[in-house]
Protein backbone atom coordinates (compact mmCIF):
# COMPACT_ATOMS: atom_id res chain seq x y z
CA UNK A 1 0.00 0.00 0.00
CA UNK A 2 2.88 2.36 0.82
CA UNK A 3 4.48 1.45 -2.53
CA UNK A 4 1.23 2.22 -4.26
CA UNK A 5 1.18 5.66 -2.66
CA UNK A 6 4.77 6.26 -3.79
CA UNK A 7 3.79 5.29 -7.33
CA UNK A 8 0.95 7.81 -7.26
CA UNK A 9 3.38 10.46 -5.99
CA UNK A 10 5.61 9.69 -8.98
CA UNK A 11 2.70 10.36 -11.30
CA UNK A 12 2.22 13.63 -9.44
CA UNK A 13 5.78 14.74 -10.20
CA UNK A 14 5.45 14.14 -13.93
CA UNK A 15 2.01 15.73 -14.01
CA UNK A 16 3.39 18.80 -12.24
CA UNK A 17 6.10 19.21 -14.88
CA UNK A 18 3.61 18.57 -17.68
CA UNK A 19 1.04 21.08 -16.47
CA UNK A 20 3.59 23.77 -15.60
CA UNK A 21 5.41 23.51 -18.93
CA UNK A 22 2.17 23.26 -20.89
CA UNK A 23 0.84 26.42 -19.24
CA UNK A 24 4.03 28.42 -19.60
CA UNK A 25 4.74 27.28 -23.16
CA UNK A 26 1.16 27.93 -24.26
CA UNK A 27 1.37 31.50 -22.94
CA UNK A 28 4.73 31.90 -24.71
CA UNK A 29 3.41 30.40 -27.95
CA UNK A 30 0.48 32.79 -28.22
CA UNK A 31 2.78 35.66 -27.27
CA UNK A 32 1.46 36.55 -23.84
CA UNK A 33 4.65 35.77 -21.98
CA UNK A 34 8.38 35.92 -22.55
CA UNK A 35 9.09 32.95 -20.30
CA UNK A 36 9.30 29.76 -22.29
CA UNK A 37 9.27 27.47 -19.29
CA UNK A 38 11.24 24.78 -21.12
CA UNK A 39 15.00 24.54 -21.52
CA UNK A 40 14.99 23.92 -25.29
CA UNK A 41 16.79 26.43 -27.50
CA UNK A 42 15.55 26.22 -31.08
CA UNK A 43 19.04 26.32 -32.50
CA UNK A 44 19.21 28.05 -35.85
CA UNK A 45 16.93 30.85 -34.67
CA UNK A 46 18.01 30.97 -31.04
CA UNK A 47 21.61 30.73 -29.93
CA UNK A 48 23.11 30.52 -26.53
CA UNK A 49 25.69 33.14 -25.70
CA UNK A 50 29.13 31.54 -25.87
CA UNK A 51 30.99 31.29 -22.59
CA UNK A 52 33.60 34.06 -22.25
CA UNK A 53 36.58 31.74 -22.33
CA UNK A 54 35.53 29.77 -25.42
CA UNK A 55 38.10 30.00 -28.25
CA UNK A 56 37.25 28.54 -31.63
CA UNK A 57 38.27 29.27 -35.22
CA UNK A 58 41.72 30.67 -35.85
CA UNK A 59 42.40 33.73 -37.88
CA UNK A 60 45.38 35.73 -39.06
CA UNK A 61 45.39 39.47 -38.52
CA UNK A 62 46.75 42.11 -40.83
CA UNK A 63 48.78 45.25 -40.16
CA UNK A 64 47.40 48.67 -40.92
CA UNK A 65 48.94 48.64 -44.40
CA UNK A 66 47.26 45.32 -45.18
CA UNK A 67 50.25 43.03 -44.89
CA UNK A 68 49.98 39.99 -42.61
CA UNK A 69 51.29 40.53 -39.15
CA UNK A 70 52.79 37.07 -39.20
CA UNK A 71 56.56 37.04 -39.61
CA UNK A 72 56.85 33.26 -40.04
CA UNK A 73 58.82 32.81 -36.84
CA UNK A 74 57.54 29.23 -36.32
CA UNK A 75 56.77 29.91 -32.63
CA UNK A 76 53.16 28.76 -32.99
CA UNK A 77 54.13 25.66 -34.94
CA UNK A 78 56.67 24.82 -32.23
CA UNK A 79 54.17 25.40 -29.41
CA UNK A 80 51.40 23.39 -31.06
CA UNK A 81 50.86 20.12 -29.17
CA UNK A 82 48.86 18.65 -32.04
CA UNK A 83 51.44 19.69 -34.64
CA UNK A 84 48.70 20.91 -36.89
CA UNK A 85 50.38 24.17 -38.05
CA UNK A 86 52.53 24.12 -41.17
CA UNK A 87 54.44 27.28 -42.15
CA UNK A 88 56.66 27.95 -45.13
CA UNK A 89 58.62 31.21 -44.93
CA UNK A 90 59.81 33.48 -47.68
CA UNK A 91 61.40 36.90 -47.92
CA UNK A 92 59.02 39.79 -48.31
CA UNK A 93 59.83 41.28 -51.78
CA UNK A 94 58.63 44.77 -50.82
CA UNK A 95 60.41 44.98 -47.49
CA UNK A 96 63.82 43.32 -47.66
CA UNK A 97 65.11 41.63 -44.51
CA UNK A 98 61.56 40.86 -43.39
CA UNK A 99 60.11 37.36 -43.47
CA UNK A 100 56.55 36.54 -44.32
CA UNK A 101 54.66 33.27 -44.58
CA UNK A 102 54.46 31.79 -48.07
CA UNK A 103 52.13 29.17 -46.74
CA UNK A 104 50.40 29.12 -43.37
CA UNK A 105 48.20 26.08 -42.92
CA UNK A 106 46.25 25.04 -39.83
CA UNK A 107 44.56 21.64 -39.93
CA UNK A 108 41.52 22.23 -37.74
CA UNK A 109 40.76 18.53 -37.91
CA UNK A 110 43.87 17.92 -35.82
CA UNK A 111 43.68 21.08 -33.72
CA UNK A 112 42.81 20.65 -30.05
CA UNK A 113 41.80 24.33 -29.65
CA UNK A 114 44.21 24.70 -26.72
CA UNK A 115 45.20 28.27 -27.65
CA UNK A 116 48.95 27.74 -27.17
CA UNK A 117 49.65 29.12 -30.67
CA UNK A 118 47.91 32.37 -29.74
CA UNK A 119 49.92 32.58 -26.52
CA UNK A 120 53.16 31.87 -28.33
CA UNK A 121 52.75 34.45 -31.09
CA UNK A 122 55.15 37.38 -30.54
CA UNK A 123 53.50 39.57 -33.16
CA UNK A 124 49.86 39.13 -32.01
CA UNK A 125 49.21 37.86 -35.51
CA UNK A 126 47.16 34.81 -34.62
CA UNK A 127 43.92 34.95 -32.70
CA UNK A 128 40.90 32.75 -32.14
CA UNK A 129 37.25 33.65 -32.70
CA UNK A 130 34.60 33.30 -30.06
CA UNK A 131 31.27 33.61 -31.85
CA UNK A 132 31.27 31.08 -34.68
CA UNK A 133 30.78 27.54 -33.41
CA UNK A 134 29.76 26.12 -36.80
CA UNK A 135 33.00 24.51 -37.91
CA UNK A 136 31.54 21.19 -39.11
CA UNK A 137 32.36 20.08 -42.65
CA UNK A 138 31.42 17.10 -44.74
CA UNK A 139 35.05 16.48 -45.81
CA UNK A 140 38.18 16.57 -43.72
CA UNK A 141 39.96 18.42 -46.52
CA UNK A 142 37.71 21.41 -45.94
CA UNK A 143 39.02 21.69 -42.41
CA UNK A 144 42.54 22.45 -43.62
CA UNK A 145 42.66 26.24 -43.47
CA UNK A 146 45.23 28.14 -45.56
CA UNK A 147 46.09 31.86 -45.48
CA UNK A 148 43.10 32.77 -47.63
CA UNK A 149 40.59 31.09 -45.35
CA UNK A 150 42.34 32.22 -42.17
CA UNK A 151 42.16 35.87 -43.18
CA UNK A 152 38.48 35.74 -44.14
CA UNK A 153 36.42 36.44 -41.09
CA UNK A 154 33.53 38.56 -40.02
CA UNK A 155 34.57 41.78 -38.35
CA UNK A 156 31.98 41.33 -35.60
CA UNK A 157 33.54 38.10 -34.45
CA UNK A 158 36.51 39.97 -33.00
CA UNK A 159 37.35 39.19 -29.41
CA UNK B 1 -28.44 -1.02 -51.16
CA UNK B 2 -28.16 1.81 -48.67
CA UNK B 3 -27.38 -0.80 -46.04
CA UNK B 4 -24.48 -2.32 -48.01
CA UNK B 5 -22.98 1.08 -48.84
CA UNK B 6 -23.34 2.02 -45.19
CA UNK B 7 -21.46 -1.08 -44.09
CA UNK B 8 -18.55 -0.42 -46.49
CA UNK B 9 -18.48 3.25 -45.53
CA UNK B 10 -18.40 2.55 -41.81
CA UNK B 11 -15.55 0.05 -42.18
CA UNK B 12 -13.48 2.58 -44.12
CA UNK B 13 -14.35 5.49 -41.84
CA UNK B 14 -13.79 3.65 -38.56
CA UNK B 15 -10.40 2.24 -39.55
CA UNK B 16 -9.32 5.59 -40.99
CA UNK B 17 -10.40 7.20 -37.73
CA UNK B 18 -8.43 4.57 -35.81
CA UNK B 19 -5.24 5.03 -37.83
CA UNK B 20 -5.38 8.83 -37.71
CA UNK B 21 -5.95 8.65 -33.96
CA UNK B 22 -2.93 6.36 -33.73
CA UNK B 23 -0.82 8.85 -35.70
CA UNK B 24 -1.80 11.58 -33.29
CA UNK B 25 -1.11 9.32 -30.31
CA UNK B 26 2.49 9.19 -31.55
CA UNK B 27 2.50 12.99 -31.65
CA UNK B 28 0.98 13.18 -28.17
CA UNK B 29 3.65 10.78 -26.94
CA UNK B 30 6.42 12.98 -28.33
CA UNK B 31 4.88 16.19 -27.04
CA UNK B 32 3.86 14.88 -23.64
CA UNK B 33 7.22 13.25 -22.97
CA UNK B 34 8.91 16.47 -24.08
CA UNK B 35 6.90 18.63 -21.71
CA UNK B 36 7.43 16.19 -18.83
CA UNK B 37 11.17 16.45 -19.46
CA UNK B 38 11.12 20.27 -19.83
CA UNK B 39 11.60 20.16 -23.61
CA UNK B 40 9.41 21.36 -26.49
CA UNK B 41 9.23 18.31 -28.74
CA UNK B 42 9.00 18.00 -32.50
CA UNK B 43 7.74 21.28 -33.94
CA UNK B 44 9.43 21.67 -37.32
CA UNK B 45 7.19 19.78 -39.74
CA UNK B 46 5.75 22.35 -42.09
CA UNK B 47 2.90 22.28 -44.60
CA UNK B 48 2.59 25.38 -46.83
CA UNK B 49 4.49 27.43 -44.28
CA UNK B 50 2.18 26.36 -41.45
CA UNK B 51 3.93 24.83 -38.48
CA UNK B 52 1.27 24.87 -35.76
CA UNK B 53 3.88 23.68 -33.27
CA UNK B 54 4.34 20.31 -34.97
CA UNK B 55 0.79 19.32 -35.81
CA UNK B 56 1.87 17.73 -39.11
CA UNK B 57 4.77 15.80 -37.60
CA UNK B 58 2.99 12.38 -37.62
CA UNK B 59 2.59 12.55 -41.40
CA UNK B 60 6.25 13.40 -41.82
CA UNK B 61 7.13 10.43 -39.61
CA UNK B 62 4.90 8.09 -41.59
CA UNK B 63 6.32 9.33 -44.89
CA UNK B 64 9.85 8.80 -43.65
CA UNK B 65 8.99 5.28 -42.52
CA UNK B 66 7.60 4.43 -45.98
CA UNK B 67 10.69 5.58 -47.85
CA UNK B 68 13.27 3.92 -45.63
CA UNK B 69 15.24 1.00 -46.99
CA UNK B 70 13.51 -2.27 -46.19
CA UNK B 71 16.40 -4.65 -45.62
CA UNK B 72 15.75 -8.37 -45.08
CA UNK B 73 18.78 -10.10 -43.54
CA UNK B 74 19.85 -13.22 -45.50
CA UNK B 75 19.69 -15.57 -42.50
CA UNK B 76 16.05 -15.03 -41.47
CA UNK B 77 13.24 -17.54 -41.70
CA UNK B 78 11.50 -15.73 -44.54
CA UNK B 79 7.84 -16.77 -44.23
CA UNK B 80 7.69 -16.15 -40.49
CA UNK B 81 9.79 -13.02 -40.76
CA UNK B 82 7.46 -11.53 -43.35
CA UNK B 83 4.30 -12.68 -41.61
CA UNK B 84 5.09 -11.40 -38.11
CA UNK B 85 4.59 -7.61 -38.53
CA UNK B 86 1.32 -8.14 -40.37
CA UNK B 87 0.02 -10.45 -37.66
CA UNK B 88 1.04 -7.98 -34.96
CA UNK B 89 -0.67 -5.05 -36.67
CA UNK B 90 -3.80 -6.81 -37.92
CA UNK B 91 -4.67 -8.51 -34.65
CA UNK B 92 -4.11 -5.26 -32.79
CA UNK B 93 -6.33 -3.34 -35.22
CA UNK B 94 -9.27 -5.76 -35.57
CA UNK B 95 -10.50 -5.60 -31.93
CA UNK B 96 -11.00 -1.84 -32.35
CA UNK B 97 -13.73 -2.77 -34.82
CA UNK B 98 -15.72 -4.33 -32.01
CA UNK B 99 -15.78 -1.18 -29.86
CA UNK B 100 -18.99 0.82 -30.33
CA UNK B 101 -18.28 4.47 -31.15
CA UNK B 102 -21.90 5.61 -30.82
CA UNK B 103 -25.37 4.18 -30.31
CA UNK B 104 -27.09 2.09 -32.99
CA UNK B 105 -29.09 3.86 -35.67
CA UNK B 106 -31.95 2.57 -37.79
CA UNK B 107 -31.30 2.13 -41.51
CA UNK B 108 -33.89 0.64 -43.88
CA UNK B 109 -35.85 -0.62 -40.91
CA UNK B 110 -32.91 -2.56 -39.51
CA UNK B 111 -30.53 -1.77 -36.69
CA UNK B 112 -27.23 -0.40 -37.96
CA UNK B 113 -24.46 -0.40 -35.35
CA UNK B 114 -21.74 2.20 -35.44
CA UNK B 115 -18.95 -0.30 -34.91
CA UNK B 116 -17.40 -2.52 -37.55
CA UNK B 117 -18.38 -5.76 -35.84
CA UNK B 118 -21.82 -5.89 -34.25
CA UNK B 119 -21.30 -9.00 -32.24
CA UNK B 120 -23.40 -10.30 -29.38
CA UNK B 121 -20.22 -11.71 -27.85
CA UNK B 122 -17.95 -8.68 -28.33
CA UNK B 123 -16.09 -9.20 -25.07
CA UNK B 124 -15.11 -12.76 -25.98
CA UNK B 125 -14.16 -11.65 -29.49
CA UNK B 126 -11.87 -8.94 -28.14
CA UNK B 127 -10.22 -11.22 -25.59
CA UNK B 128 -9.56 -13.93 -28.17
CA UNK B 129 -8.14 -11.49 -30.72
CA UNK B 130 -5.96 -9.94 -28.02
CA UNK B 131 -4.44 -13.32 -27.26
CA UNK B 132 -3.79 -13.84 -30.98
CA UNK B 133 -1.84 -10.58 -31.09
CA UNK B 134 1.14 -12.11 -29.29
CA UNK B 135 1.78 -14.41 -32.26
CA UNK B 136 3.18 -11.44 -34.13
CA UNK B 137 5.72 -10.90 -31.40
CA UNK B 138 6.64 -14.58 -31.06
CA UNK B 139 6.92 -15.09 -34.83
CA UNK B 140 8.99 -11.93 -35.13
CA UNK B 141 11.43 -13.11 -32.47
CA UNK B 142 11.59 -16.64 -33.84
CA UNK B 143 11.68 -15.77 -37.53
CA UNK B 144 14.56 -13.31 -37.07
CA UNK B 145 16.89 -16.23 -36.21
CA UNK B 146 18.56 -13.95 -33.75
CA UNK B 147 19.24 -14.81 -30.12
CA UNK B 148 18.24 -11.40 -28.80
CA UNK B 149 15.12 -11.41 -30.93
CA UNK B 150 14.23 -14.86 -29.64
CA UNK B 151 14.81 -13.79 -26.03
CA UNK B 152 12.51 -10.83 -26.63
CA UNK B 153 9.86 -13.08 -28.13
CA UNK B 154 10.07 -15.54 -25.23
CA UNK B 155 9.82 -12.74 -22.68
CA UNK B 156 6.77 -11.38 -24.48
CA UNK B 157 5.15 -14.81 -24.48
CA UNK B 158 5.65 -15.36 -20.76
CA UNK B 159 4.55 -11.84 -19.90
CA UNK B 160 1.47 -11.65 -22.07
CA UNK B 161 0.20 -15.12 -21.21
CA UNK B 162 0.47 -14.40 -17.48
CA UNK B 163 -1.22 -11.03 -17.70
CA UNK B 164 -3.97 -12.31 -19.99
CA UNK B 165 -5.35 -14.26 -17.04
CA UNK B 166 -5.59 -11.18 -14.82
CA UNK B 167 -7.09 -9.21 -17.71
CA UNK B 168 -9.78 -11.81 -18.34
CA UNK B 169 -10.56 -12.32 -14.65
CA UNK B 170 -10.91 -8.59 -14.01
CA UNK B 171 -13.46 -8.45 -16.83
CA UNK B 172 -15.44 -11.25 -15.19
CA UNK B 173 -16.22 -8.83 -12.35
CA UNK B 174 -17.49 -6.29 -14.86
CA UNK B 175 -19.60 -8.93 -16.59
CA UNK B 176 -21.16 -9.88 -13.26
CA UNK B 177 -22.28 -6.30 -12.72
CA UNK B 178 -23.33 -5.70 -16.33
CA UNK B 179 -24.60 -9.12 -17.37
CA UNK B 180 -24.05 -9.01 -21.12
CA UNK B 181 -21.26 -9.88 -23.54
CA UNK B 182 -22.44 -7.24 -26.00
CA UNK B 183 -20.33 -4.09 -25.67
CA UNK B 184 -23.25 -1.91 -26.74
CA UNK B 185 -25.40 -3.42 -23.99
CA UNK B 186 -22.61 -2.90 -21.43
CA UNK B 187 -22.47 0.77 -22.40
CA UNK B 188 -26.26 1.06 -22.11
CA UNK B 189 -26.25 -0.51 -18.66
CA UNK B 190 -23.72 2.07 -17.47
CA UNK B 191 -26.17 4.85 -18.32
CA UNK B 192 -28.00 4.52 -15.01
CA UNK B 193 -27.71 6.91 -12.08
CA UNK B 194 -27.68 6.74 -8.31
CA UNK B 195 -27.82 9.35 -5.51
CA UNK B 196 -30.83 11.19 -6.99
CA UNK B 197 -29.36 10.95 -10.47
CA UNK B 198 -26.09 12.74 -9.71
CA UNK B 199 -23.59 9.87 -9.95
CA UNK B 200 -23.54 7.69 -13.07
CA UNK B 201 -23.21 3.94 -12.46
CA UNK B 202 -20.05 3.60 -14.50
CA UNK B 203 -17.87 0.53 -14.28
CA UNK B 204 -15.18 2.43 -12.43
CA UNK B 205 -17.63 3.24 -9.62
CA UNK B 206 -19.10 -0.26 -9.33
CA UNK B 207 -15.82 -2.10 -9.95
CA UNK B 208 -12.87 0.11 -8.87
CA UNK B 209 -10.62 -2.86 -8.12
CA UNK B 210 -11.35 -4.45 -11.50
CA UNK B 211 -10.58 -1.11 -13.16
CA UNK B 212 -7.13 -0.92 -11.56
CA UNK B 213 -6.36 -4.56 -12.38
CA UNK B 214 -7.60 -4.14 -15.96
CA UNK B 215 -5.48 -1.04 -16.42
CA UNK B 216 -2.28 -2.63 -15.07
CA UNK B 217 -2.80 -5.91 -16.92
CA UNK B 218 -3.65 -4.03 -20.09
CA UNK B 219 -0.49 -1.94 -19.83
CA UNK B 220 1.49 -5.16 -19.37
CA UNK B 221 -0.33 -6.58 -22.37
CA UNK B 222 0.71 -3.82 -24.73
CA UNK B 223 4.38 -4.12 -23.73
CA UNK B 224 5.12 -0.49 -23.03
CA UNK B 225 7.49 1.02 -20.57
CA UNK B 226 6.85 -0.18 -17.07
CA UNK B 227 6.48 -3.61 -18.69
CA UNK B 228 8.69 -3.29 -21.77
CA UNK B 229 10.85 -6.34 -21.10
CA UNK B 230 10.16 -7.89 -24.53
CA UNK B 231 11.60 -4.74 -26.04
CA UNK B 232 14.19 -4.00 -23.36
CA UNK B 233 15.98 -1.51 -25.59
CA UNK B 234 18.96 -1.03 -23.33
CA UNK B 235 20.07 -4.69 -23.09
CA UNK B 236 18.29 -6.73 -25.78
CA UNK B 237 16.76 -4.78 -28.62
CA UNK B 238 13.81 -7.11 -28.53
CA UNK B 239 11.71 -9.05 -30.95
CA UNK B 240 11.94 -6.47 -33.77
CA UNK B 241 15.73 -6.35 -33.70
CA UNK B 242 16.16 -7.56 -37.31
CA UNK B 243 13.37 -5.44 -38.77
CA UNK B 244 13.82 -2.23 -40.68
CA UNK B 245 11.80 0.20 -42.74
CA UNK B 246 8.06 -0.26 -42.90
CA UNK B 247 8.19 -3.71 -41.26
CA UNK B 248 9.59 -2.13 -38.12
CA UNK B 249 7.04 0.63 -38.68
CA UNK B 250 4.24 -1.92 -38.53
CA UNK B 251 5.46 -3.24 -35.17
CA UNK B 252 5.78 0.34 -33.98
CA UNK B 253 2.29 1.26 -35.12
CA UNK B 254 0.92 -1.97 -33.61
CA UNK B 255 2.25 -0.78 -30.25
CA UNK B 256 0.32 2.47 -30.53
CA UNK B 257 -2.77 0.72 -31.86
CA UNK B 258 -2.69 -1.34 -28.68
CA UNK B 259 -2.54 1.86 -26.64
CA UNK B 260 -5.61 3.08 -28.51
CA UNK B 261 -7.30 -0.29 -28.03
CA UNK B 262 -6.61 -0.35 -24.30
CA UNK B 263 -7.90 3.20 -23.92
CA UNK B 264 -11.01 2.37 -25.96
CA UNK B 265 -11.71 -0.79 -23.97
CA UNK B 266 -11.19 0.98 -20.64
CA UNK B 267 -13.55 3.72 -21.78
CA UNK B 268 -16.15 1.19 -22.83
CA UNK B 269 -16.00 -1.02 -19.76
CA UNK B 270 -15.31 1.48 -17.00
CA UNK B 271 -15.97 5.06 -18.12
CA UNK B 272 -19.47 4.69 -19.49
CA UNK B 273 -18.47 4.20 -23.13
CA UNK B 274 -19.77 6.75 -25.58
CA UNK B 275 -22.38 8.23 -23.25
CA UNK B 276 -21.62 11.50 -21.52
CA UNK B 277 -23.34 11.83 -18.13
CA UNK B 278 -27.12 12.34 -18.35
CA UNK B 279 -27.42 11.77 -22.12
CA UNK B 280 -30.37 9.54 -22.97
CA UNK B 281 -31.62 8.49 -26.43
CA UNK B 282 -33.86 11.57 -26.63
CA UNK B 283 -31.39 14.11 -25.22
CA UNK B 284 -30.00 15.34 -21.93
CA UNK B 285 -32.00 14.99 -18.71
CA UNK B 286 -30.13 16.76 -15.95
CA UNK B 287 -30.53 15.84 -12.27
CA UNK B 288 -31.23 19.47 -11.39
CA UNK B 289 -34.42 19.24 -13.38
CA UNK B 290 -33.59 20.76 -16.73
CA UNK B 291 -33.56 18.80 -19.93
CA UNK B 292 -32.29 19.42 -23.44
CA UNK B 293 -34.05 17.42 -26.13
CA UNK B 294 -31.97 16.56 -29.16
CA UNK B 295 -32.59 14.81 -32.45
CA UNK B 296 -31.26 11.30 -32.95
CA UNK B 297 -28.43 12.51 -35.21
CA UNK B 298 -27.18 15.07 -32.68
CA UNK B 299 -27.23 12.45 -29.96
CA UNK B 300 -24.93 10.24 -32.11
CA UNK B 301 -22.59 13.15 -32.83
CA UNK B 302 -22.34 14.03 -29.14
CA UNK B 303 -21.75 10.37 -28.31
CA UNK B 304 -18.91 10.10 -30.83
CA UNK B 305 -17.26 13.29 -29.53
CA UNK B 306 -17.65 12.13 -25.94
CA UNK B 307 -16.08 8.79 -26.82
CA UNK B 308 -13.10 10.59 -28.35
CA UNK B 309 -12.70 12.87 -25.33
CA UNK B 310 -12.75 9.96 -22.88
CA UNK B 311 -10.38 8.06 -25.16
CA UNK B 312 -7.86 10.89 -25.25
CA UNK B 313 -7.99 11.30 -21.49
CA UNK B 314 -7.18 7.61 -21.13
CA UNK B 315 -4.42 7.81 -23.76
CA UNK B 316 -2.98 10.80 -21.94
CA UNK B 317 -2.98 8.83 -18.69
CA UNK B 318 -1.37 5.77 -20.30
CA UNK B 319 1.39 7.90 -21.80
CA UNK B 320 1.88 9.65 -18.46
CA UNK B 321 2.42 6.26 -16.83
CA UNK B 322 4.79 5.27 -19.61
CA UNK B 323 6.95 8.35 -19.03
CA UNK B 324 6.90 8.14 -15.24
CA UNK B 325 7.98 4.67 -14.19
CA UNK B 326 11.16 2.69 -14.79
CA UNK B 327 11.04 -0.88 -16.05
CA UNK B 328 10.20 -3.88 -13.88
CA UNK B 329 12.69 -6.69 -13.39
CA UNK B 330 11.43 -9.98 -14.78
CA UNK B 331 10.90 -11.66 -11.39
CA UNK B 332 9.07 -8.55 -10.13
CA UNK B 333 6.92 -8.66 -13.24
CA UNK B 334 5.95 -12.27 -12.68
CA UNK B 335 5.39 -11.63 -8.98
CA UNK B 336 3.08 -8.72 -9.72
CA UNK B 337 1.14 -10.77 -12.23
CA UNK B 338 0.81 -14.11 -10.50
CA UNK B 339 1.01 -13.23 -6.81
CA UNK B 340 -0.85 -9.92 -6.76
CA UNK B 341 -3.10 -9.28 -9.72
CA UNK B 342 -4.56 -12.77 -10.20
CA UNK B 343 -5.44 -13.34 -6.50
CA UNK B 344 -6.84 -9.79 -6.36
CA UNK B 345 -9.01 -10.36 -9.40
CA UNK B 346 -10.31 -13.66 -8.00
CA UNK B 347 -11.03 -11.84 -4.73
CA UNK B 348 -12.87 -9.20 -6.75
CA UNK B 349 -15.01 -11.84 -8.46
CA UNK B 350 -15.93 -13.47 -5.14
CA UNK B 351 -16.68 -10.10 -3.53
CA UNK B 352 -18.82 -8.95 -6.44
CA UNK B 353 -20.71 -12.23 -6.63
CA UNK B 354 -21.28 -12.20 -2.86
CA UNK B 355 -22.58 -8.62 -2.84
CA UNK B 356 -24.85 -9.34 -5.81
CA UNK B 357 -26.21 -12.47 -4.10
CA UNK B 358 -26.93 -10.51 -0.91
CA UNK B 359 -28.67 -7.69 -2.81
CA UNK B 360 -30.85 -10.11 -4.78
Amino acid sequence: MRLFWEAVKGLGVTTKHLVRNLWKFSLYYVGLSKDKGVVTLEYPEERREAFPRVRLRHRLLRREDGRLRCVACYMCATACPSQCIYIEAEEDPDHPLEKRPKQFIIDLGKCAYCGFCVEACPEDALRMDIHIPELAEYRKDNLIYDIKKLTEYEEGSNN
Amino acid sequence: MVWEIGVILKVVIIFTWALITVLYITLLERKESALIQDRIGANRAEVLGLRLNGLFQPFADALKMFFKEDYIPPFVDRPFYLLAPMVALVFALIPIGAVPLADKITLEGREFSLSVVNSGVGVVLILSLLSLAIYGVILGGYGSRNKYGLVGGMRATAQIISYEIALGLSLVGVLLVFPSLDLNEIVHMQNRYILKGWVPLWGIILQPLAAVIFLIAGMAENKRVPFDLPEGESEIIGYFLEYSGMKFGMFFVADFVEVLLLAALFTTFFLGGYNPPWLFPDGFHFPWGGSLLLSSLWVRVIQFITFNIKLWIMVWFLLLVRWTYPRYRFDQLMELGWKNLIPLSIFNIILTAGVLAVIK
